[in-house]
């Protein structure tokens, strides 16, 4: 009798329990909502608007004052080859310094800082990166307003993030591994490059590309060294027809860049510039996505094969 | 002419060794004569040190900053100190391989695992690579299981597979000494038995040092065994003097379970 009774209560007190899980399971959703309704918003607001827009001619046409001849070639060619440089500097000294902080580096107070400096500069607003490269890079080292500096500066701005996903991925790594590759006599540079790095390949390369996708984006700094928001022409070509066939002229042309374009064209009065900058932004919200998309699908494939 | 009686009888020679971690001394005063081509087991309960000393035989607390270690781990027969700062750690280990408590295989094939620590020594011949891996494989009991797939990952084998793997990894490069870092703790019992009736096969070849909790495996497996407790070494006998009838008070009560 008694044991009956009791199950009443403790059927009451679970159903009073389980309430809060509703209540906060339906919270979560309605917060969660928010924010991918908001995205799913602008994006459908700027595919209604850009799609028209977005034609063949539309990627290889220069910016034109007549709206409807118009187009991004300027604009992705540049950030194309600015990313190029990013990536190109951005990488080796992210991963370089990840590797030898995680791996070289004696842990004393002068290092310790040095970790907590590299984190705290993923939070530095861009546009001080953009000073940062306006004097050393444009003037200080006369790159000029070109895009070897706004390559530079953007490496400087996702170092922080490359260099955190090195450290991490490198980490994630058992220490069983490290040690049973040094127990076989190999040198610190022989696990670095046998093991360390290959297996944390993914998650540098995640890293990588998150940081790149946030580079393409951006536009402070971009815009702080001072490139040109209306641009008639390419960069020199990087492929000759010329021995050696490889040109590096490109690296100190000036230059355009998608976020830039689309900012001229929304600060325009005529309606269809806005046509123009909807188009544009949804070309840089799905190469962006693209990025994001191959980055979870390499880290995917690449992590298949190891298994903790 | 002792030293030569000394070379032939023995591998090496611990002498007054004492380990720190920081300023915990781990390691206490090791006095101890390791036996050529015979097994030693060093038993003892959690937190002893007996692991601590075996990784002292191939310098792995080198990879960590505050360790330091005092007295000597004496080679022979080139009666060489290993702990000694000028020796490179790098060379230790490349002639005295370890084996781990948990498989630890590299996530590559069967065959570049074997193979790692002959790379590292610069072998790239295709010829010599194969017939040294199929020698390891076949000393640790693992060739007839997995000639046909060389290739494929580590990480498909079983438990076992992967710990005598491990095993045919470290006997590759042709070790002087071979550390077991207790190899069977995450083995069920069958595979248990069959690395444990693998190392007792190994003693032809190698001088064997094996840590472990199980003190029926090292009363199974070993010709020697070190008693340690508080990082000292309480009693170093014959197995069966250990197990049978110990001299010292410590070494009887652990073994015989009324403590640890």
């Amino acid at each position: 009798m008694r044991n009956v009774n009791n199950l009443d209560e403790i059927r009451k007190i679970i159903g009073r329990h389980k309430r809060w899980d509703l209540l906060f399971m339906i919270t979560g959703i309605i917060a969660l909502m928010i924010a991918i309704m908001t995205f799913i918003a602008l994006f459908t607001q700027m595919l209604i608007d850009g799609m028209p827009r977005l034609t063949w001619d539309f990627f290889t046409s220069f910016p034109s004052r007549r709206p409807e001849a118009a187009g991004i070639l300027s604009a992705w060619v540049g950030t194309t080859l600015v990313m190029l440089v990013t990536a190109a500097s951005a990488v080796p000294l992210g991963v370089g310094a990840g590797v030898y902080l995680e791996e070289y580096a004696p842990k004393n107070l002068f290092t310790e800082i040095i970790e907590i400096n590299v984190t705290n500069l993923a939070g530095v607003p861009s546009i001080i990166y953009g000073l940062l490269a306006l004097g050393l890079f444009v003037y200080q080292l006369g790159f000029g307003q070109s895009i070897l500096a706004a390559g530079f500066a953007l490496a400087l701005l996702i170092l922080p993030v490359v260099i955190v996903a090195t450290r991490e991925a490198i980490r994630a790594i058992p220490i069983a591994i490290r040690e049973g590759a040094y127990a076989l006599g190999a040198t610190k540079w022989q696990t670095v490059s046998d093991h360390l790095l290959p297996y944390s390949a993914a998650g540098i390369l995640t890293g990588i590309i998150i940081g790149l996708a946030r580079a393409i984006g951006e536009t402070a700094p971009i815009i702080t060294i001072g490139a040109l928001t209306f641009i008639a022409f390419l960069p020199p070509s990087p492929v000759t027809n010329e021995f050696p066939y490889i040109s590096f002229e490109w690296l100190t042309a000036p230059f355009t860049v998608m976020p830039i374009q689309m900012f001229n064209w929304v600060s325009r009065p005529e309606e269809a510039f806005q046509l123009n900058a909807a188009a544009a932004g949804l070309v840089l919200v799905v190469m962006t996505l693209a990025m994001n998309g191959l980055a979870i699908y390499l880290r995917y494939r690449m992590r298949k094969n190891i298994k903790w | 002419m002792q030293n030569t009686a000394e070379s032939n009888q023995y591998k090496s020679k611990v002498k007054n060794l004492s380990f720190y971690y920081g300023t915990f001394n781990a390691l206490k005063n090791i006095d101890m004569m390791l036996h050529d081509k015979k097994i030693t087991a060093l038993i003892g309960p959690s937190g002893c040190g007996k692991s601590t000393f075996l990784r002292c035989f191939n310098r792995m607390h080198d990879l960590y900053p505050g360790n330091r270690y005092e007295g000597e781990i004496t080679l022979y027969p080139d009666n060489v100190n290993i702990l000694l700062p000028k020796v490179d750690p790098i060379e230790v280990r490349m002639r005295i391989s370890m084996v781990f408590q948990k498989p630890n295989p590299f996530p590559k094939s069967i065959y570049e695992n074997v193979a790692y620590g002959l790379r590292v020594r610069g072998i790239r011949q295709r010829a010599i690579l194969d017939e040294k891996i199929e020698d390891a494989l076949r000393n640790a009991a693992l060739w007839d299981e997995v000639k046909d797939r060389l290739n494929d990952l580590a990480f498909n084998l079983s438990g076992g597979q992967q710990q005598r793997l491990c095993i045919a990894r470290a006997l590759a490069t042709d070790p002087e000494i071979l550390l077991f870092d207790e190899p069977t703790s995450a083995l069920d019992p069958i595979a248990t038995a069959s690395i444990e009736e693998l190392i007792a096969d190994l003693k032809h070849k190698v001088t064997i040092l094996i840590v472990t909790h199980n003190m029926q495996q090292a009363a199974r497996v070993s010709d020697y065994t070190a008693y340690m407790y508080l990082g000292e070494l309480i009693e170093f006998d014959e197995t069966d003097t250990i197990f049978i009838k110990p001299k010292n008070k410590q070494t009887e009560d652990y073994i015989t379970g009324r403590f640890g």
